[in-house]
């Protein structure tokens, strides 16, 4: 038993089980008012809305282990299980978060605008019925899981930035601590009743702010906290598997109709034009950096058009229930060239090892697509929204400018502090041997690929 | 008895595979490998970075031969894989000592075919 009070792994899983028992206590004392709520008039829940709403859900989890894919297929081979195994990890562990504390952090009544409070702690007072603040025609618990989803993929984004090169027990203190104090407050901020940002009328119909600034700003920093890895730039090995990068970047897609669809909290008019819209903004998008390609490299390359289709993705997420189909392309384009400056001379000339490009296609395409919805939102699109720039309302995009620049200028400084913090505490790189066998066989003590048979 | 061993461009394999068997020459095993030789190859590009490509795509033929095989082996892996071109690759010629073919355990000349 002594040699496990050592290990980090073990204090870990003791806090996750004392959690766990807490949550019990608390939710146990909730039964009796539950039954007393039935009494009250309740909202009507919709069943095509909590259909759709819960169909959507299944499709954002999915869009993780097509991430795992995406960037999977993007690092070299002894790595490709640290990648896969960083994401399903998080598909477990925020998940648990989420509904301890974390839905209750991000969503729960408000605090001076900065945090929920943690009356909702264990899932307390998130029942089947609907919580009209959120969504007044589906369950509220439908509305809890499919925000789960956005909790569980967005730390997921940052892994990009530090492949091939963290230990793997410093990621998950990392990620719980991150999901914990960056993406909950940011949520709340921009989602939340209350939240100060929600309140200054920002626009982020389905996380542009809350999922893709905030982890591109973030890998930004773990990259710079990290350091390079060891050969980078010169000997690093290329992609060893694009074909999964494709299948990756195909299921992204596919996922993401549930990201932006189902970010409209309903099954109509307003699901159906995030649905369309995501879908332009992709192929303008995706063509658009095949152009590029094409034009500065005299080939168009699959990994370009594929990181440009996620970035046309990205940008629209913000966007995608404000702006038309007009609004769509332009968006689109604008990622494809933003982006492909980033990765290609940005990241050169800085020198930082953003080793899958999380920042210079989350965070710029993320920061793009909601500065962007300020110059196309229009309430012809959706009354409750507003209109921005090029439909005559300049102050929506200095509104948006706000937005971006508060979340991103909070991501990068506590992740980067809480990143030193670990560095000093736990150590946040695999030492140098395990980096070059591999973080597959020294992290995890498998392989992805065997040679015989 | 020869081994011999040769260094070709992928590309050619079809070829030369074709040739060999004009000559009856049916044994081969192959490799595919990475190598370099005086030649610059086609350097691969992943967002706009350009990979150096130091290492390049080849495929090695391993070829055990009587000694009257060993003038139509060359011949036919030069003639399948010459293009004209730096990088065409190498033939190389081995002392094969000993042969045993495993299902019935001959040795020497007659086990190698």
């Amino acid at each position: 038993m002594g040699k496990y009070l050592k290990k980090s792994p073990f204090w870990f899983f003791a806090a996750f089980l004392l959690f766990t028992v807490i949550a019990t206590v608390v939710a146990a004392e909730e039964i009796a008012p539950a039954a007393a709520c039935a009494a009250a008039p309740v909202a009507a829940i919709d069943t095509g809305d909590t259909a759709w709403l819960l169909t959507s859900a299944a499709l954002v989890l999915m869009m993780t282990p097509a991430l795992a894919f995406f960037y999977g297929g993007l690092v070299r081979r002894k790595n490709v299980l640290s990648i896969l195994m960083q994401c399903f990890m998080l598909m477990c562990l925020i998940t648990i978060q989420w509904v301890l504390f974390g839905y209750s952090l991000s969503f729960g009544p408000d605090i001076k605008g900065v945090i929920g409070s943690l009356a909702w702690f264990g899932l307390k007072d998130v029942g089947l019925t609907p919580n009209p603040a959120y969504a007044a025609t589906v369950p509220h618990q439908a509305f809890m899981i499919f925000q789960a989803m956005f909790a569980i993929i967005t730390p997921a984004l940052i892994l990009g930035a530090f492949a091939e090169r963290m230990k793997f027990s410093t990621f998950c203190v990392f990620s719980l601590l991150w999901a914990t104090i960056v993406y909950d407050p940011v949520c709340h901020w921009v989602w939340g009743v209350g939240g100060f940002l929600r309140a200054d009328g920002a626009l982020d119909f389905a996380g542009g702010t809350v999922v893709h600034i905030n982890a591109g700003v973030a890998a930004l920093a773990s990259a710079l906290v990290l350091g390079k890895r060891q050969g980078y730039p010169d000997k690093i090995s290329p992609p060893h598997n694009l074909p999964f990068a494709v299948l990756g970047a195909g299921l992204l897609w596919f996922g993401w109709f549930g990201f932006n669809g189902g970010s409209a909290l309903g099954s109509g008019a307003l699901a159906t034009n995030a649905f369309v819209v995501t879908h332009i903004a992709a192929a303008a998008a995706g063509l658009t950096w095949a152009m590029l390609d094409w034009i500065t490299n005299s080939r168009s390359t699959v990994l370009g058009i594929i990181t440009g289709a996620v970035g046309g993705l990205v940008a629209i997420t913000p966007a995608s229930g404000f702006v038309n189909a007009v609004g769509a392309i332009w968006i689109g384009i604008g990622v494809s060239v933003f982006c492909y400056m980033a990765v290609a001379i940005l990241k050169v000339k800085f020198g930082y090892d953003d080793s899958l490009d999380a920042f210079g296609v989350h965070g710029i395409g993320g920061i793009w697509g909601a500065l962007a919805t300020g110059l196309w939102a229009t309430k012809a699109v959706n009354p409750a929204g507003a209109n921005g720039l090029f439909y005559g309302n300049p102050a929506q995009f200095f509104i948006q400018f706000k937005a971006v620049i508060v979340t991103a200028v909070y991501s990068f400084v506590v992740t980067f502090v809480l990143l030193k913090v670990l560095t000093a505490v736990m150590g946040a790189r695999a030492s140098q041997q395990d980096e070059r066998i591999g973080l597959d066989l020294t992290q995890h003590r498998e392989a992805g690929y065997t040679v015989l048979e | 008895m020869k081994y011999i061993v040769a260094i070709i461009q992928p590309d050619r394999m079809d070829e030369v595979m074709a040739k060999l068997e004009e000559k009856q020459i049916h044994l081969v095993t192959v490799t595919p490998v990475m190598g370099r030789g005086r030649q610059k190859g086609i350097s691969e590009v992943y967002r706009s970075h350009k990979e150096a490509g130091s290492l390049l795509k080849k495929t090695k033929l391993e070829i055990a031969v009587n000694d009257e095989f060993v003038k139509p082996a060359i011949e036919a892996i030069v003639g399948g894989a010459r293009t004209g071109h730096v990088g065409d690759g190498k033939v190389f010629v081995l002392d094969l000592q000993e042969c045993i073919r495993i299902s019935t355990g001959e040795k020497g000349g007659p086990a190698i075919g």
